[in-house]
């Protein structure tokens, strides 16, 4: 249950190694926070997320088997979660970037991304819906991204699939509005994780923390969308009245 | 487990007075203990709760998802006047009480700074007042209450026989015990329905506490006010007695008994954020403090201006804007008296803008396990849930009240933790191990429940 300064005790993570999730838990008052819960493939990588959150003194932090393509899965996985305890927020963290060129080249690749960052999210999506509507509180977090706002020439197959996420999260908000359980949609601009590594730098690029301070800021203060950071609200608003001749020959 | 995602039929946001950190729950009136009963029989997985008038300030009357019993029908209120006992349905209010029983010349044993409360719920949070040092709390003058437990039966619960453990497991138990629904307690008789109130105005912390520590035999009643915005700590101390005929005028005696308050306004649901800022508390502290007489005595004042001035505006809460607030209230022994100057200067340090801040000397617990009130201090400051800085201030002070040897109070409570409520009250197992008798299912529980791991 959040208390009354928001602070959550509960917080499940789907894509349970991401930076950009595994920083925004960090930025919430370890003190308060009871069980973590890093839902992801089994892989090195997960355990090292375990270890070094529970070194950083947060208590309960645990692993379970995700995967976002297993669809059939995920109510059984939602409902033993939840059974075990009231979840506070959950953060919709996984999201592959594909590699553009390849996915043009074969269409099944393409399919892979939306399958994971599209069809798997809006899965497990709803299946935690239902479930903070049955407790009467909570959050969901979807991390969207600023490409879904305008599809580009470089990155449209990943930007279709947030564009489509980023819908499904403010409907779903919507949905659920007066229900006690809420849903918080981010969109970050570039920021720099592995995922993004050896890529060039856009404009207003940040790291994994500042987005995790931004999205618990925007949790304490229940807002429905937040940019990351929050400038690029405006940068994309003006970018989205470009007109295609012109946005279409846009650096990148 | 499906349903529909949008908000259904019945289904209620509730939060506490402090609106903060709301759930959803669907509210079901009971107008009897047989709907009571079939309500705690048919609860789903979410379990079940009575509310009463949702003036806990955190989330002790609320349960995400669960079955909240409105109970506020069943109200019924039997005063024997010679016993100098009433019986009270759980859902009726002390202010209804108090205007059955005032004008026959009885009042409530205990009455908190609000009457806007039910008598199940004074019970339930074991409530104190201004004359605990003389009278302790509201539920040590309960000789009889009704129950339904977790499995659907009505229990009779009293403290003198082998019901005593149970019911004081459910004086103070915050209604996680199961579902009261009437309760007997003593009355005392008053002469009139007036106050006879001494105020002294007093410059610094120290002063005011050692006028309450001799003070407080001289009077039913003593509180004192204190404006945490000055870092004197400068206070107004209120002692009082109930009035008696001879000291009343001859106007007021032709109404010695008369008791109608009345709610002069509500406070409309459009406060800003940060209305109440330091500046505005300083302005309304400093003419607070000049507004009362330097040494006044023997001053005639009515039930409702001396016990509930608050009860005046109604959703007083409001003006804290959406974020909404919370109430700090610990209790330290006499041994760490420091700490109440320690909490007023660390609020102080953040800038709270706290202008309904009250200072008490509590009296000797009671048997309740979960009771709030022991032998010391009380303080209780209002403060804006958005505070930057709060979060870890309070903390900090939690640990100094623990290691002290005190506790907060679960009906103001919204943020301590597990950790601290299990180390404040030591005697939680002994508790948990008779609830767990009177709702072996678990039925009965809330957000503060959860939060706290009760």
């Amino acid at each position: 249950m959040n208390d009354a300064l928001g602070e959550p005790q509960a917080i499940l993570v789907f894509g349970g190694t991401s930076e950009i999730a595994l920083a925004t838990v960090r930025a919430f008052p370890r003190e308060r926070l009871r069980r973590v819960i890093l839902a992801a493939r089994p892989s090195a990588g997960r355990d090292a997320a375990v270890a070094a959150l529970t070194a950083d003194g947060i208590a309960g932090v645990c692993a379970v088997d995700f995967q976002a393509q297993a669809t059939s899965e995920h109510g059984a996985l939602v409902d033993a979660i939840f059974d075990a305890g009231d979840i506070d927020v959950t953060l919709l963290a996984f999201g592959v970037l594909g590699d553009q060129l390849a996915e043009e080249a074969s269409p099944d690749l393409a399919v892979e991304v939306a399958t994971t960052n599209y069809t798997g999210a809006l899965s497990v999506g709803l299946h935690v819906a239902q479930r903070l509507r049955s407790q009467g509180h909570g959050t969901l977090v979807v991390f969207s991204s600023v490409a879904g706002d305008r599809a580009r020439r470089s990155n449209y197959i990943y930007g279709s699939t947030k564009a489509g996420l980023d819908a499904f999260g403010q409907g779903l908000g919507d949905a659920l509005h007066g229900t006690g359980a809420k849903v918080l949609v981010v969109r970050p601009g570039f920021v720099r994780t592995k995922m993004t590594a050896g890529m060039a730098e856009a404009p207003l690029s940040v790291d994994p923390e500042a987005v995790g301070e931004l999205v618990v800021k925007a949790l304490r203060k229940g807002r429905e969308t937040v940019y990351a950071p929050g400038p690029l609200r405006f940068l994309m608003a003006g970018l989205k009245t470009l007109p295609r001749p012109v946005f279409r020959k846009l650096p990148r | 487990m499906t349903q529909e995602l949008s908000l259904q039929q019945g289904e209620q946001l509730l939060t506490g007075w402090g609106r903060t950190a709301p759930s959803l729950a669907q509210v079901v009136p009971c107008t009897s203990t047989a709907e009571v009963q079939e309500a705690v029989r048919t609860a789903g997985p979410r379990g079940v709760l009575v509310r009463g008038l949702g003036r806990s300030y955190g989330d002790a009357a609320q349960s995400g998802g669960a079955r909240v019993l409105d109970l506020q029908s069943i109200n019924s209120i039997d005063y024997d006047a010679e016993a100098g006992l009433v019986t009270a349905g759980a859902g009726a209010s002390l202010d209804a009480v108090m205007r059955t029983i005032v004008p026959l010349g009885a009042f409530v044993p205990v009455t908190p700074g609000t009457r806007m409360i039910t008598v199940g719920g004074a019970i339930g949070a074991d409530v104190h007042g201004k004359n605990h040092h003389v009278d302790g709390t509201f539920g040590a003058h309960v000789r009889q209450l009704s129950l339904v437990d977790g499995n659907g039966e009505l229990r009779e619960l009293n403290p003198d026989d082998s019901t005593s453990a149970q019911f004081w497991t459910t004086i103070g138990g915050m209604g996680l015990t199961g579902a009261m629904t009437s309760a007997c307690f003593d009355v005392i008789p008053i002469e009139t329905s007036r106050m006879s109130v001494d105020t002294k105005r007093v410059d610094d912390l120290e002063e005011v506490m050692a006028h309450m520590v001799t003070g407080d035999s001289r009077y039913r009643y003593t509180v004192a006010w204190i404006d945490t915005v000055s870092a004197s700590g400068r206070g107004i101390i209120t002692s009082g007695d109930h009035a008696s005929l001879d000291q009343l005028s001859d106007k007021q005696r032709s109404t010695a008994l008369a008791f109608a308050p009345k709610a002069l306004a509500s406070a409309p649901n459009l406060f800003p954020p940060g209305l109440l800022n330091k500046l505005t508390v300083k302005a309304f502290n400093e003419a607070w403090f000049r507004r009362a007489p330097l040494d006044r005595a023997d001053e005639i004042q009515s039930i409702g201006a001396f016990f509930h001035p608050l009860d005046g505006v109604q959703n007083w809460n409001r003006v804290y804007g959406p974020g909404g607030f919370l109430q700090y209230q610990f209790v330290v022994p006499d041994s760490a008296s420091e700490l109440v100057r320690v909490a007023l200067d660390r609020l102080r340090g953040i800038s709270a803008p706290s202008f309904l801040t009250v200072l008490k000397r509590f009296g000797e617990a009671n048997p309740a396990p979960l009771s709030f009130p022991k032998t010391g201090w009380t303080l209780a400051a209002d403060v804006p849930a958005g505070l930057p800085g709060l979060g870890t201030v309070l903390d900090e002070l939690d640990d100094l009240v623990a290691d002290a040897g005190g506790r907060l109070y679960l009906a103001k409570d919204s943020r301590q933790s597990p950790q601290m409520f299990a180390r404040t009250y030591p005697r939680l197992g002994e508790w948990q191990k008779i609830r767990d008798e009177l709702d072996p299912r678990g039925v009965f529980t809330s957000d503060l429940a959860r939060r706290l791991s009760i």
